[in-house]
């Protein structure tokens, strides 16, 4: 009844390619992207800048990493140590009088040089292998970020990010910030849309589902996984730099360590591997999970008169996150964005659904 | 630098590195059985060890006691992994079963971490703190206990795996299928290679953590574990042996040398490094099996 194709002729090719062809497709993403330009208006400062703000950048980064697991089918355990290379490669470039919107493509770049010696190590090996060889190559880059007083300024130092200038314009406050990370991620998603549609995006997937047979039918499969990685790291390098520009405002190497390249996996995982939707479902999820949870049990200790510790309230959350990476595996393995894709199909035909068996 | 100096870091390495072989038996033990790669190996050798110092406070009993409860727990605790997290997957692709253990691996590190709480303390569990000389080279009894346990637990798999029901684990790791369609009960199988494992864990942790006292890094012998297990095989026993002792020698001497030029640290360095090289030069490691892929 809202999803009604009926009416729906196509009677051109490019209609037949549109991103939306149903009409409540339109109409909601239409109403979000007005909700998200109005959203400084609506929205508690507070609830813009710990909220939407990172949930964007992440989500912008998710879809980055989903385009390397999800499409391309190639592991990739060192996510956060590329945009860690982007982020400080921006700051350092943008320290050195570079202007700024420069500075963050010089970071993606950075990051889609380096990034792509990854994927010197899936020339050779693939599947859990390169699992491993990127985990390897993560705590590389986490040494070198950490060692090397170059780049870091020193093991516990943290290097502040400078202001920002856009075009000559001083920004400052959340909501330019907030803009920022708004339009970043409106590009990396019609790039990902875009994507899905493209020879680029089809030979991808054959990659993904057999680099050999790929091979056999003039898929050069080395080559689309090249591009997969350096692609994803561009994506990665700009986001990272994005995050300490406008939510972090200062870098250190802990926030780019080996927990949050988990992390990221955690988002793709509960996400759905290979959907865009989900990308964002699951970095809302992994993002605001913890602290809901914590907030829960602390409700939970009170109410049940059972005082917890600190350090045990501390831990909860890690375990409930932890744990739902298992259920989410056991249960959906294709994540929230299948369970969103479920309930649109059931949309589709309702009221009049299939006969069930 | 002299050559004394080399000869006690090359041995002190090469001890060390046998208690490394000690977790990456665990992760060869299921990857032989079940072909799954385990990367919550770390936070189950955490966890055994906690789980020792759990029941030695709650029995008011000595370590040696509570050793033996601790196994069987941990014994039951990996059934219980193969029955609710691993018998679902089997037959998924690789990603899922990877990002599967890496959440087992978060679980069990937060949990243990929320029960006991995250303050270091000691397990002692009778090894005397004075050095062993061996002419001019001063080495740790703690290592060369554990690189004893190391070898005696090798033997032990070693034969093992000569057995019957070894050779069904081995049967279960090369086909699934083909085991079912033979008899095999592969979810038994599997749940007895966890079992297995994660009693070594056990072993491993208290080894260790009779070395570093009981804590959250003890999860990190992840990273060092799973190196040695690919630099020697993932599906080889004696390859884990020597490639522990191979990557505990090379890793003390070229960190004992690194350390003065780079000011510290470069241990992980090390580590991280022989795993990449290992795995461009050689994916199937030292003494693993090189599978040929089918289209």
């Amino acid at each position: 009844m809202f999803f009604r194709q009926a009416g729906v002729y196509h009677t051109k090719y490019a209609e037949d390619r549109t991103f939306f062809p149903i009409p409540v497709d339109r109409w909601m993403v239409s109403a979000l992207l007005l909700l998200s330009l109005i959203a400084p208006f609506v929205f508690s400062s507070l609830a813009l800048s710990t909220y939407l703000l990172p949930w964007l950048v992440w989500t912008s980064a998710v879809l980055g990493l989903n385009l390397v697991i999800g499409w391309a089918g190639q592991f990739h355990f060192g996510y956060a140590a590329v945009m860690g290379i982007g982020a400080y490669t921006s700051i350092h470039a943008n320290r050195f009088g570079i202007p700024w919107e420069l500075s963050l493509l010089l970071g993606g770049c950075m990051a889609s040089f380096i990034g792509v010696g990854f994927a010197f190590a899936a020339l050779r090996v693939k599947g859990l292998y390169l699992a491993l060889s990127t985990l390897a190559l993560q705590f590389g880059m986490d040494w070198v970020i950490s060692h090397v007083p170059a780049i870091s300024g020193g093991t516990q130092a943290t290097l502040q990010a400078p202001p920002v200038y856009l075009f000559g314009q001083l920004l400052d406050g959340e909501i330019s910030f907030y803009y920022i990370a708004l339009a970043w991620c409106l590009i990396v998603t019609i790039f990902m849309l875009n994507l899905k549609r493209s020879s680029l995006g089809r030979a991808l997937i054959s990659v993904r589902e057999k680099d050999f047979a790929a091979a056999v039918i003039g898929v050069h499969s080395f080559y689309y996984k090249l591009i997969a990685f350096a692609t994803s790291s561009f994506i990665g390098g700009v986001s990272g730099a994005i995050l300490i520009f406008t939510f972090y405002r200062a870098a250190t190497p802990e926030q780019f360590s080996i927990n949050i390249s988990i992390e990221l996996l955690a988002m793709v995982i509960v996400g759905g591997l290979g959907s865009i939707i989900g990308s964002f479902f699951g970095a809302a999820f992994i993002l605001l999970m913890p602290g809901q949870m914590n907030n829960f049990f602390a409700w939970l200790a009170v109410t049940l008169n059972a005082p917890l510790g600190i350090e045990t309230l501390s831990h909860i959350p890690n375990a409930v996150y932890g744990s739902m990476i298992i259920i989410f595996l056991l249960i959906e393995p294709m994540g929230l964005g299948k369970l969103y894709n479920n309930l649109r199909d059931y949309l589709l035909v309702w009221p009049f659904g299939y006969q069930q068996k | 630098m002299d050559i004394i100096m080399l000869g006690e870091l090359a041995i002190n390495g090469a001890l060390i590195g046998l208690m490394y072989s000690l977790v990456a038996l665990g992760i060869v033990l299921i990857y032989k059985s079940s072909s799954v790669p385990n990367l919550a190996q770390g936070a189950m050798v955490m966890l055994g060890s906690y789980v020792v110092l759990g029941y030695a406070n709650i029995f008011n009993i000595g370590i040696w006691y509570a050793i033996p409860l601790a196994l069987i727990t941990m014994f039951l605790l990996g059934i219980g992994i193969e029955r609710v997290a691993l018998r679902r997957l089997a037959g998924r692709p690789i990603i899922m079963i990877l990002m599967m253990t890496l959440g087992l691996d978060i679980f069990f590190r937060s949990i243990s971490m929320s029960i006991w709480g995250g303050t270091s303390r000691p397990m002692k569990i009778g090894i005397s703190d004075d050095p062993l000389f061996l002419g001019p080279i001063l080495l740790n009894w703690a290592y060369v206990i554990g690189a004893g346990v190391a070898l005696i637990l090798f033997g032990i798999f070693v034969f093992f795996f000569r057995t019957r029901r070894g050779i069904v684990l081995r049967a279960i790791s090369d086909d699934y299928t083909a085991s079912w369609s033979v008899g095999i009960s592969v979810e038994r199988g599997v749940a007895l290679s966890w079992a297995i494992s994660a009693v070594v864990a056990t072993i491993a942790g208290v080894l260790w953590s009779s070395v570093q006292g009981v804590d959250q890094s003890l999860s990190s012998l992840l990273l060092k574990g799973v190196t040695v297990a690919v630099l020697g095989g993932l599906d080889s026993i004696g390859g884990a042996v020597l490639a522990g002792i191979l990557l505990g020698i090379f890793e003390g001497v070229a960190s004992g040398y690194l350390d003065a030029i780079v000011g510290g640290g470069s241990r992980d360095l090390v580590v991280a490094a022989t795993l990449i090289i290992t795995i461009l030069i050689r994916p199937h490691g030292l003494f693993g099996r090189h599978d040929i892929e089918r289209i």
